[in-house]
């Protein structure tokens, strides 16, 4: 499959890093997959879903700064939806997100809902200028909000969050953010492992799962494929939180 | 069933099928999977002697028939890399370090630095300046560079070998020359593809390698050649995806099998291959020694 032109058709600014971008086609990807977007000229870069035509986006490199570069009516070219997304389970779910990770689980929370799933949320960012889709997790349902300099909500980080509520009560939890406001979470709920879906983050290079470049100690799973939601029981034991290779492969710390 | 275990360059092997270089070999932990998977062996990602990250994206492109693709040789250099051929040869399973530099002595450096089951000299990447398919063209380089790491070394030596020349024979003569225990034939085939909405090249470097089923034939012809005229083993890759696919390249002379593109199936190929060639030996009563390089004997 070559990439697939596909148009720009809108462009969002949700917060001053953060920008969503509706394409002018549905791919009918699942929440929590990614689609490699090839920015011509520049890089191509894999994206998560907001929605069933959008994708939303941090600028933090040159690639998403080049995306950030263009307007409605640019074209990229996309290859997807890749990987495996999040799977709905239960009739009570909770979806914990940080920051631009919140993306996904905004798309999966919709669809719960339209399942008549009740969803609950807690969602952290760095500051209320970093916040995005809060009408949209409102109007799920119940929503905590936490910051890590108190602008807004409880201060703290995402897991601050925690003690607000009974997991217990949840068929399924849902995570996506920042490798280390993840871990924080899975390593303080371990025991709810098990049901916990974790969308996380490493180097894709070919998306195919063939060059090896995402995987993930000690199993060797290949995240471009097999993830990138992984149960959380086997991120437990693996490298996830602890160390990350880079674009050469190399180990280095891991990020956020 | 007939045994698949063989002596194949050097290395005793439980079976003839191995993984390829560059596909899923960056970590120990990928490795050891080829390995539980079945692989009878498995080369590990080249490494060089400086962190590289490689080119940017696009690096694969699906095209009718295989897979181009222009990964630009990343790695952490192989003074980061010694922990991952650790891990990867704690599963029993030979693994081979596939190496690569500008010249010499830089192959020579790393191969006394590494220590690996054999070393695999990439003379043959077609999308990396002043590496592989730029020094491999040559035959006095080939001969060059292999020397000089058996000279280095103690471990079998294999080299791997460009198709895009206009005499491979040449090439695989060089190494046997150099004192190669083997030589793997082919690497890619030099090939790019562009997008015809913009007119883009699609690889973020223009050019890169075409593998998978579309350059079978040619990998089938390359090792064909080059066991009729060489003294020294043969390993055959290039577009290997079914039993059927490893019957023909022993056949055309190959003493073992790399499979890489294939891979895009899951680590389940080295199963259904290493079935697949048990179920034809036993159905045809040959061995392994009597089935590598039958098309050769029947022509002569």
């Amino acid at each position: 499959m070559r990439p697939i032109n596909t148009v720009i058709e809108e462009v969002r600014s949700e917060a001053p890093l953060i920008r969503t971008f509706r394409l002018d086609r549905n791919l009918d990807p699942a929440p929590g997959q990614y689609v490699m977007v090839w920015i011509r000229g520049v890089d191509e870069i894999p994206m998560s879903f907001s929605g069933p035509d959008t994708i939303t986006v941090q600028s933090v490199g040159e690639a998403s700064g080049a995306l950030f570069g263009l307007s409605a009516g640019s074209s990229v070219g996309l290859r997807g939806p890749l990987g495996n997304g999040f799977v709905l389970r239960g009739k009570r779910i909770l979806l914990i997100g940080g920051g631009v990770g919140t993306a996904p689980l905004a798309f999966l929370g919709v669809q719960a809902k339209g399942a008549g799933i009740k969803v609950a949320s807690l969602l952290g960012f760095r500051s209320i200028d970093d916040l995005i889709f809060q009408d949209r997790f409102e109007a799920l349902g119940d929503t905590i909000i936490t910051t890590d300099d108190g602008s807004l909500g409880i201060h703290g980080r995402a897991a601050a969050g925690l003690k607000e509520l009974n997991l217990f009560d949840y068929d399924q939890i849902y995570l996506c953010g920042p490798e280390m406001m993840m871990w924080d979470i899975i390593s303080r709920t371990q025991e709810h492992a098990e049901k916990t879906q974790a969308c996380i983050n490493r180097y894709f290079k070919c998306a195919a799962g063939i060059c090896g470049s995402c995987c993930l100690d000690p199993e060797g799973l290949r995240v471009c494929v097999e993830g990138p939601v992984l149960m959380a029981d086997r991120l437990l034991e693996s490298e996830f939180g602890r160390y990350r290779r880079g674009p050469t492969g190399g180990k280095g710390p891991c990020r956020g | 069933m007939p045994s698949l275990s063989i002596h194949a360059g050097g290395l005793q092997l439980n079976n003839p099928i191995l993984l390829a270089a560059g596909i899923l070999g960056t970590t120990g932990a990928s490795l050891c999977r080829a390995a539980r998977a079945g692989a009878g062996g498995m080369v590990t990602k080249s490494v060089g002697s400086l962190p590289r990250e490689g080119h940017p994206g696009p690096t694969i492109v699906h095209v009718d028939g295989g897979l181009l693709n222009a990964m630009g040789l990343p790695n952490p250099s192989y003074k980061d890399f010694q922990d991952e051929i650790d891990t990867a040869r704690a599963s029993g399973v030979p693994v081979i370090a596939s190496i690569f530099g500008s010249f010499a002595a830089e192959f020579a450096q790393i191969a006394r630095s590494l220590k690996a089951d054999a070393f695999e000299l990439n003379l043959s990447c077609p999308h990396a300046e002043k590496y592989g398919s730029e020094l491999g063209r040559y035959p006095d380089l080939v001969e060059s560079v292999t020397g000089a790491v058996k000279a280095a070394s103690s471990v079998p030596v294999w080299v791997k070998l460009t198709p895009n020349t206009a005499d491979i024979v040449e090439l695989g003569l060089a190494a046997q020359r150099g004192g190669a225990d083997g030589v793997v034939a082919i690497n890619t085939l030099k090939a790019m593809a562009i997008d015809i909405e913009t007119g883009y090249p699609i690889l973020g470097n223009c050019f890169g390698g075409l593998s998978g089923p579309a350059v079978k034939p040619v990998a089938v012809r390359c090792v064909y050649e080059l066991a009729g005229r060489l003294e020294i083993p043969v390993i055959g890759v290039g577009g290997v995806s079914t039993w059927e696919d490893a019957v023909e390249m022993i056949m055309a002379g190959a003493s073992a099998v790399q499979v890489g593109t294939a891979l895009l199936r899951g680590y389940g190929v080295f199963e259904e291959i290493t079935t697949g060639l048990s179920r034809y030996l036993e159905r045809k009563s040959l061995t392994l020694e009597e089935l590598c390089g039958l098309a050769g004997r029947r022509r002569s």
